[in-house]
């Protein structure tokens, strides 16, 4: 027993046994107990819905107000391709019907609202706060609010273009223990938050930094600067965006070959996502969420 | 994404389970639409943390046919064909995996692993083959002449132990489980007529082995309880106490303590006698549970001496009073309730016995049952994997394949580790052709004994056709009645006695149709073997060893048949490794002769093939110390 006090219920034991034999009862019971915000579904966002809510997470809040299009529909499995079914309902309302059914144990709501229109307070009932599909500007501003929040919310950014990915997470101050040999040791993280991680002059990044991190700080900066929706730029725009390239590198003092050319094209091409990558991020960002919650509190 | 060498692929899945699930969505979603998917079981409770298509109300139903019906709810046009059955059934032959661009594996057992291996090879097929285990995962690329096939590298065999620890001296909790389940409880509620280990003992005694008999055996008019008492005294009292007396035995090891019901449960002699009304009187059998009838309710509990003795009683008298036509059929199976319980409390009282720790009814059950744990994420991740690979393979982009090693923790900053494929083993039994050694008396071994723990257990071959030059030895599966006898009177000579005699220098062919695998077996006589080392009197060499076969080469038993491998052979996890190189399957077969002055030259060819690919495809960069995190330093 543990300071918990509750158990798992048998249904529990029973649908959750080869995830408890991973991380044992008490971490279930933490993940059970958490609580997650998602804002903009995508394919990669939906793999990652469908990855906690398998595992048993508390509660799961969706917000998407766009209607279906067929580019939504195409990589996103929670939807089925029925006009009769999904006319008239936003890509929150039809995700949440689907999710309910994988797992009944886990509740899941729909919320409605443009990102910046949620308050402080209404971040702070969450564990979790997971943004995509918006503008730089928009998580940053989102992470803000996460963190003043009165207790600590996670943040995760998610952003999957052609076979591409990238996400950011901030878990604030995070302690946790870590085995090494036979000892457990206790250990410490303070995680910068979106805007600071954001600004690092590009100079002072790792050697090795992945070239993917330049050419989407690219297009972002192309798309704000166009006042253009997340997401919303084509081969059309691609000798603009190699311009901005060199102007920012310029800026930045670093070298053009970081960010080549035929990385950005890719990216300005197909801004579809490829499902196989969005299995591979959304599994890898499932499991950050997984083993953060462990250590909730 | 769709493009037509995907449109047109013809994809074939073995599995439908966690990995199954999240490949046939991924390449449904990716725009392949023809795709077969085959798989023998059907579903269970504990499959729905994990393998999403399934639902509470397919519980029982059939995984390949499910997991078809929910993508085709998103994806309604495609064609996919579900075969509920064992992928080495003889309808899926050569011809069958010939129609196919590629085969996709989702297995989890080595056994259908090699079948499909051979089979793709004879088929000419390529294979990307992948497993998982928790947060571990891998994804490995198999194209026939250019790949190692899956079987050009050992993988590990299953786990067995000695029959002596298991019987006189255990020493680890396992040892405990494999004694209940596979000794006590098969001689309780297994079959009568089967060979029994369980009261072997170093010295004599044989005299008395017929008492030893009855006391087994459970006469009409016996009270349960009572008899329940009889059973726990003699296998936990008076054959431990019996072992004891021997005292070279103990010499080095700690001494078991002998345990008798009456002084575990002095207090409570007539509690269970027929103690009806606490019965759980719901006529279904397998809701019967002594954890209920005795109020225990957390599985993750660690029982006392007392509670295991309480529920070793209570199990037993249920099996009697509530299963009673079970008895005498019953292998130990996981996912009976009761039989875990009487397991769990018959492996935990022993344990006391011997000074090891005593395991909760999770735990043991985890143990008895070979249960892989698992969970979504990591399916899904590998499931992606699989996919990129398989659209390399149909493009034919060779210098593209990667085995992809997917870690519990990042090392070097990355959790996703690419590696480019090796060549085929030219000493590969399977792929090349090679020849194998073997070293046995010709005129001691019998040929059965070759077919049976030979050409089957260590070559794989299922149903094998064994050849002396162009004589006829012995051929399994349908056979003609004339021959019959034949073949059976084969099986019974000695190797130097054979029609067609084996002796040594003789090259024996052993084919498998089916498989389409042929194999050169040179003899080689050899007078004496070790009993201890090589109790079977025959030696294997230049094949592929599985590695961590048996503690020692004894007489041993495994815990249970249906054994899930590991996904991974040696993924050696370092938490603060700088080094690259850290993931090697095994032994590296290409090591140059002289690499142990290890010059930095020979270092660099090394590291070469295991060098982590660094291009724009990368699939993950993680920064930081933490899995999963994208931390960036602030310098």
């Amino acid at each position: 027993m543990n300071g918990d006090g509750e158990e798992l219920t048998a249904q529990e034991t029973a649908l959750y046994d080869r995830q408890i034999r991973v991380w044992g009862a008490d971490a279930q019971r933490r993940l059970s107990k958490a609580h997650v915000l998602v804002y903009g579904i995508k394919g990669t966002i939906a793999e990652f819905c469908k990855n906690i809510v398998l595992a048993g997470v508390g509660s799961l809040t969706l917000i998407d107000d766009r209607p279906i299009t067929e580019e939504l529909l195409s990589s996103n499995f929670l939807i089925p391709p029925d006009e009769n079914i999904y006319n008239g309902k936003t890509i929150a309302q039809l995700c949440c019907d689907s999710l309910k059914d994988f797992n009944p144990m886990v509740r899941v709501f729909v919320e409605k609202g443009d990102l910046s229109s949620f308050d402080v307070e209404f971040f702070g009932k969450f564990d979790v706060v997971v943004v995509s599909c918006c503008s730089r500007s928009a998580k940053k501003l989102a992470n803000e609010k996460c963190r003043k929040a009165s207790k600590r919310v996670a943040f995760y950014t998610v952003d999957c273009r052609d076979s591409c990915g990238e996400v950011f997470v901030d878990l604030q101050d995070y302690k946790y223990q870590k085995k090494k040999m036979e000892e457990t040791i206790e250990c410490h993280l303070k995680y910068p938050c979106f805007e600071d991680a954001l600004s690092v002059p590009w100079r002072a990044l790792h050697r090795r930094m992945s070239k993917l991190y330049f050419a989407m700080r690219v297009i972002e900066k192309f798309e704000e600067v166009e006042g253009r929706s997340a997401g919303d730029v084509s081969d059309a725009d691609l000798s603009n965006v190699l311009k901005l390239k060199k102007e920012l590198c310029t800026a930045q003092s670093l070298n053009e070959s970081h960010v080549p050319d035929t990385l950005l094209e890719r990216l300005v091409a197909d801004t579809t996502e490829f499902p196989p990558v969005s299995a591979v991020i959304g599994g890898i960002l499932g499991q950050v969420f997984y083993r953060s919650s462990w250590f909730t509190r | 994404m769709a493009s037509s060498i995907i449109k047109d692929a013809k994809v074939l899945m073995v599995g439908a389970g966690g990995i199954g699930c999240e490949l046939l969505k991924t390449l449904a979603l990716s725009g392949f639409s023809e795709i077969h998917i085959i798989d023998m079981d059907t579903i269970e409770v504990s499959n729905l943390n994990r393998q999403f298509l399934f639902r509470q109300s397919h519980v029982g139903q059939s995984k390949a046919k499910v997991a078809r019906d929910a993508v085709l709810k998103f994806r309604p046009k495609i064609n996919i064909t579900s075969y509920h059955a064992n992928v080495k059934d003889p309808d899926f032959n050569v011809d069958f995996f010939k129609q196919f661009n590629v085969v996709l594996n989702g297995l989890d057992n080595l056994d259908a692993r090699r079948h499909v291996n051979r089979l793709c090879l004879a088929a000419d097929v390529p294979l990307v083959e992948s497993g998982t285990t928790g947060f571990l995962g891998q994804v490995t690329v198999h194209v026939k002449g250019r790949t190692e096939c899956y079987e050009c590298q050992p993988k590990p065999a299953p786990k067995t132990y000695p029959v002596c620890t298991i019987t006189s001296t255990p020493s680890k909790f396992v040892h405990c489980i494999v004694w209940a389940k596979e000794l006590l409880f098969s001689k309780l509620f297994g079959d009568k007529n089967q060979d029994n280990d369980l009261n072997v003992r170093s010295s004599d005694a044989a005299s008395s082995s017929k008492n030893i008999e009855d006391i087994f055996e459970h006469s009409k008019d016996e009270d349960i309880g009572q008899y329940g008492k009889k059973i726990f005294d003699h296998v936990f009292g008076y054959n431990i106490e019996l072992a004891l007396s021997n005292e070279e035995t103990w010499k080095n090891r700690n001494r078991p303590k002998p345990i008798y019901s009456k002084d575990v449960l002095s207090d409570e002699l007539d509690k269970q006698n027929g103690d009806l009304d606490n019965d759980n009187a719901c006529g279904d059998g397998f809701s019967v549970s002594a954890m209920s009838s005795l109020g225990m309710k957390n599985p993750q509990d660690i029982w006392s001496l007392k509670e295991n003795s309480r529920v070793f009683l209570e199990a037993l008298r249920l099996f009697f009073t509530k299963r009673e036509k079970d008895i005498g059929n019953l292998s130990f199976d996981k996912d009976d309730q009761l039989a875990v319980e009487f397991v769990t409390a018959a492996a935990n009282i022993r344990a006391a016995s011997f000074g090891i720790p005593l395991h909760s009814l999770f735990e043991a059950k985890g143990i008895a049952g070979n249960i892989v744990h698992a969970v979504a994420t990591t399916n899904a991740v590998i499931a992606g994997l699989i996919v990129i690979e398989a659209i390399k393979v149909l493009k034919n982009d060779i210098k593209s394949y990667r085995m992809t090693y997917c870690l519990e923790h990042p090392a070097r900053n990355t959790l996703l580790m690419p590696v480019e494929p090796f060549e085929p083993n030219k000493s590969c039994y399977v792929c090349s052709e090679s020849p194998v050694l073997l070293e046995i008396n010709t005129n001691r071994s019998k040929l059965k004994d070759v077919v049976e723990k030979i050409i089957k257990a260590k070559l794989g071959m299922s149903l094998p056709l064994v050849m002396n030059a162009s004589n006829l030895l012995y051929e399994a599966g349908d056979i003609e009645d004339d021959m019959v006898a034949i073949y059976n009177a084969n099986l019974e000579k000695v190797l130097a006695e054979l029609p067609s005699p084996v002796t040594g220098g003789t090259m024996l062919t052993v084919e498998d149709f089916q498989q389409e695998l042929k194999c050169n077996i040179n003899i080689k006589h050899r007078e004496e073997f070790d009993e201890e080392k090589e109790p079977d009197g025959m030696v294997l060499s230049g094949w592929t060893q599985p590695v961590a076969a048996a503690e020692n080469e004894d007489k041993s038993v495994s815990n249970g048949a249906n054994t899930s491998d590991a996904p991974i052979t040696e993924v050696e996890k370092s938490e603060n490794d700088d080094d690259v190189g850290i993931i090697s399957p095994v032994k590296k077969r290409k090591l140059p002769d002289d690499s142990d002055k290890s010059n930095t030259a020979d270092d660099e060819r090394h590291h070469k093939k295991l060098q982590v690919i660094d291009d724009e495809d990368d699939l993950v960069m993680l920064d930081g110390n933490l899995d999963g995190f994208k931390k960036r330093r602030v310098s």
